[in-house]
């Protein structure tokens, strides 16, 4: 069909769902029904489709699969898809995440539905568009236009600081990306291309590397986000939609550790080598830090907000350890907090839809009423504490062993982290779960009704499935790595070789 | 052969003759006619310029002197011609109902749009000094009338007054500029003025420059020569200021391009750092000011200001890639701008037209499908893709760094992200506030406009090729 394949179908897929819910006449139940099927099936369309890529794919190659080019903006900045071992994952994380972001928003969107789901399946577009896009000024189209519904998320369906955290989140992300935007035009003009396969295989000059490097690195390190400019990321998620929280806990952060991997690492081998050392302290201090500030919090969910910041300080740290083990760490780490940040924020959903109020003192004693919402909230606090048996414990370990394998104060001091996660989370546990139910505007709260109990039991078991069966995620990570980290070998090694031959 | 007795090639200058011919027919029909309701006049104006675009279109795309070399049409002329055409149509669509409403619907109207588009086709055919200041005095004197078509209101007498004061000391300098260049270089045409103005000219050529480069900004609105334009926006009609932010801009960023490209090329470097400055300080201001603006029509005037400093960027860079970036530029802020004042015109109940922000509160709810046309508006503005807006700013930036301003293209996205803060405040007193009463339904030619230049915004991104690629053989018939 006119060359169009299949990563183009999961583009349009989500579109033409919010083409049709956008027909829908009227605001009577009858409508807001009709929208919330059509998103649902519109999302669970596009995850089945994305199935049928992962089918199509073949893990033992590092090349890109599924292309497809179309002519665009000029002769050579194109309309170019594809998937790699490092995007593949990512993409399933999306399809898989959206259906669950539709049902937690069933109830609790109660006012401007349409416009609602509208906003969510753009989104979904734009995220997909991410991580299959294999043009740089592709890229970045799909890495900014995913603002304009998140925005619009936040601000109309968020809670009373809506409007204030709309506006940082989009102001704060586009100051990163804006540089980023020159700094691949810079590319452009050195190389005559913005095709990411040619761009991975072109030597950008050492100086060069350095400049571009800084100007991807602001732009990834605010989405990530990393310590200093995190600052975004708890606001955002507290006045969130319980639904808009998991998509920019699951995924919007995954871009930034895409984009390391993507660009940053492949395309600027020797830069990286160079900032490694500043990465890793500000991973450090992401980690240790912004776990302590987790500890003094008293909104569930700027807690796990926090937590999703230490969190992905090991992915940053696993990415520029440069080996193996850490950058498949690093990924596995991006999939698993997807699924188990994800979980968490909906099950803080499914308390605030409750109670409506996030705050922890709000809370407490709740398995005496709600026996099975503590049994999952337990398994998914245990999982981001990072338990062996949970796919949080894969990631981290990886990570671990990697980054010692590279710089052993690094891990040292990373590895505290691990303790003041447990102790952060533990602690949560403790207060929203266990203790006496003596808040009287709890005496009649009730467990999980059937959605959502089939809202959890998919991700609570892939959480565990992906803890003690790695193997899946793991072996489409595996040649991608290999191939990347031997270019960057080889990169570093001409750079050595011709530095020896100057003397 | 003897050159008095050569009659001059007219086939060049047929747009320009059909629209002199046209306005002249106008005014007499007009004469006899008498004033008259109904949209007699617009629609003949509406004919005329179809017409003139058909033959603008027609015109051959190499560059072809005539008139004794003071006229010039080449891909250039032809791609802004169809622009400011373009913009002149919008212009008198969106007055259509509103000068009616207000009373003050006199054929007038439409005849001084045709003339000022001539100034304007003129302008950007000049090939000589005295050619660029006749054109440019038919655009502004046009201009100035139509400023002040409501002449029993304070502020619009008061903003065609203002218009028409400063207008003409910028006038005065860019004519004063002139001067100083014919009397350092001994010509006023501007291939010849290229061939001698080379390398270093000395002060007294150099003091010209920046007299014309003055009356230029001037007409641009570009810092520190834009102080008119917030209460000429404000004190205008909204149909008028919605053509004043159109079609004269399209005109003058031509003009710009022409004298600095075809006449100064060989000091580009003392003219670069001129047009560098110019275009900082009207990012920067652009986004700063309207920061504070309440009146929509001011935040449009300041909005309008940076634009212009963006596209300066293009012209900044001084290469085939930086114009194929103005005239990008330019074609999408067309489109934009007349969307975002359809809107505007939208905002009436009964006899009384709201233009302050505030006016806009929940419109998402009232009027859905408006407030999403004009929040996609207000997103392009601050160039976020994957509409329009973003295609403009990249082809700009692209042609910045490319020419290695580096720092001006990093101060350039800088502002932007200070710019799409109060474009952002637009969107969220539209979509997160509390829904103020319903406006009156928009007339069918607001819709019109509106409907075009939305669909023109929004689904720019899918196919950009064929505007990036006209706009690169337009630049490259300039080098």
């Amino acid at each position: 069909m006119l060359g169009f394949g299949i990563l183009s179908g999961l583009l349009v897929l989500p579109l033409v769902g919010a083409a049709f819910i956008l027909t829908l006449r009227g605001d009577s139940e009858a409508a807001r029904s009709n929208a919330r099927w059509a998103a649902l099936a519109t999302t669970i369309a596009t995850f089945l489709l994305s199935l049928v890529a992962w089918a199509r794919f073949d893990t033992a190659t590092a090349s890109f699969q599924l292309v497809e080019s179309h002519v665009w903006l000029t002769e050579t900045i194109r309309f170019k898809l594809g998937v790699d071992g490092f995007s593949m994952p990512l993409i399933l994380l999306t399809t898989f995440l959206m259906p669950f972001c539709i049902l937690a928003s069933w109830d609790s969107i109660g006012h401007r539905v349409k416009e609602y789901f509208v906003a969510f399946l753009v989104l979904e577009t734009t995220m997909i568009g991410v991580f299959c896009a294999l043009d740089l000024v592709l890229f970045y189209l799909f890495f900014e236009a995913g603002l304009i519904p998140m925005f619009l998320i936040i601000g109309i369906w968020g809670g009373k600081r809506r409007i204030y955290a709309s506006f940082k989140f989009f102001l704060y992300t586009l100051l990163g990306s804006v540089l980023m935007l020159l700094a691949i035009m810079a590319m452009y003009w050195q190389a005559g291309t913005t095709d990411i396969p040619t761009l991975l295989a072109f030597k950008f000059p050492y100086s060069l590397q350095i400049w571009l490097w800084l100007a991807f690195f602001a732009s990834f390190a605010v989405k990530m986000p990393m310590w200093p400019v995190h600052t975004w990321l708890p606001d955002a998620h507290v006045e969130a939609p319980t639904a808009g929280s998991v998509i920019l806990a699951g995924v919007l952060l995954k871009m930034g550790g895409y984009g390391f991997i993507r660009v940053s690492l492949p395309m600027f081998p020797e830069a990286s080598v160079y900032f490694a050392p500043l990465v890793f302290a500000l991973s450090v201090i992401a980690i240790v830090y912004t776990s302590l500030v987790a500890l003094v919090q008293e909104d569930i969910k700027k807690l796990i907000a926090y937590s999703s910041v230490a969190h992905m300080g090991f992915v940053t740290m696993g990415l520029f350890s440069m080996n193996e083990q850490g950058i498949q760490g690093a990924m596995f780490t991006m999939i698993s907090h997807g699924l188990v940040s994800g979980a968490l924020f909906l099950s803080v959903g499914v308390i605030y839809d409750r109670m409506h109020t996030r705050e922890i003192k709000a809370y407490g004693g709740l398995v005496n009423r709600m026996p099975m919402y503590a049994v999952v909230f337990l398994i998914l606090t245990m999982a981001n504490v990072a338990l062996p048996g949970t796919s949080g414990f894969i990631g981290e370990f990886l990570t671990l062993m990697g980054t010692f394998r590279s710089n052993t104060w690094v891990a040292f001091f990373a590895t505290t982290g691990v303790i003041l996660s447990a102790a952060y989370a533990l602690w949560l546990y403790r207060r929203v779960v266990y203790g006496e139910l003596d808040k009287p505007a709890l005496q009649t709260i009730t467990d999980l009704n059937r959605r959502e109990i089939i809202t959890f039991a998919p991700l609570v078991l892939l959480i565990i499935y992906y803890g003690v069966q790695p193997g899946p995620i793991l072996d489409a990570f595996a040649v991608p790595t290999e191939s990347l980290l031997n270019n960057v070998q080889a990169a570093l090694a001409t750079v050595k070789t011709a530095a020896v031959a100057a003397h | 052969m003897n050159p008095a007795l050569t009659i001059p090639a007219f086939g060049p200058l047929l747009p320009e003759i059909l629209m002199a011919a046209g306005a002249l027919v106008m005014v007499l029909f007009g004469a006899i006619r008498g004033e008259r309701p109904g949209y007699g006049m617009n629609i003949i104006a509406l004919a005329l310029l179809a017409v003139t675009f058909v033959a603008v279109l027609m015109l051959p795309s190499e560059r072809v002197e005539t008139m004794g070399g003071s006229f010039v049409i080449d891909g250039f002329a032809k791609f802004m011609k169809a622009l400011t055409l373009i913009a002149s149509a919008g212009g008198v669509i969106l007055s259509l109902d509103y000068m009616r409403r207000e009373g003050i619907s006199r054929f007038e109207y439409p005849i001084l749009i045709i003339l000022s588009t001539i100034g304007m086709m003129m302008v950007i055919s000049a090939n000589d000094l005295i050619a660029l200041y006749i054109g440019l005095e038919l655009l502004s004197l046009s201009s100035y009338v139509i400023a002040a078509f409501d002449r029993d209101n304070v502020r619009s007498t008061e903003a065609g007054l203002k218009y028409f004061v400063l207008g003409s000391l910028s006038s005065g300098m860019l004519l004063y500029g002139s001067s100083l260049v014919y009397g350092f270089s001994g010509s006023i045409s501007f291939p010849a003025i290229a061939t001698i103005l080379q390398g270093d000219v000395g002060i007294g050529a150099i003091v010209g420059l920046v007299f014309v480069a003055a009356g230029i900004a001037f007409k641009i609105s570009a810092v520190p020569f834009h102080m008119w334009t917030p209460d000429v926006y404000e004190g205008s009609p909204t149909p008028v200021t919605a053509f004043f932010a159109a079609a004269p801009k399209m005109a003058g960023m031509a003009m710009a391009t022409r004298v600095f490209i075809d006449a100064f090329p060989g000091i580009l470097v003392q003219w670069q750092q001129i047009i560098v400055f110019i275009s900082i300080a009207s990012m920067a201001l652009g986004s700063f000011a309207a920061i504070g603006q309440r009146n929509i029509k001011r935040l449009m005037a300041y909005s309008s200001i940076g634009n212009v400093g963006y596209a300066l960027i293009g012209l900044a860079a001084g290469t085939a890639e930086g114009i194929q970036g103005v005239i990008v530029y330019m074609a999408i802020y067309l489109a934009m701008t007349l969307g975002t004042f359809a809107v505007i015109l939208g905002l009436r109940r009964g006899n009384v037209m709201y233009e302050t922000v505030d006016d806009l509160s929940g419109m998402a709810r009232t009027h859905p499908v408006l407030a999403f046309c004009l929040g996609m508006m207000m997103f392009s503005l601050a160039g976020i893709p994957p509409l329009a807006g973003f295609f403009a700013k990249f082809a700009v930036f692209n042609a910045a760094i490319e020419a290695d301003l580096v720092a001006l293209a990093i101060i350039g996205v800088v502002t932007s992200v200070i710019g799409a803060y109060y474009y952002l405040r637009i969107v969220k007193v539209m979509y997160f506030d509390e829904p103020a009463e319903r406006y009156d339904a928009m007339p069918a030619g607001v819709k019109l406009v509106l409907a075009l230049c939305s669909i023109f915004v929004v689904l720019f991104g899918i196919v950009p090729a064929p505007l990036v690629a006209a706009a690169r053989a337009a630049a490259s018939s300039l080098f």
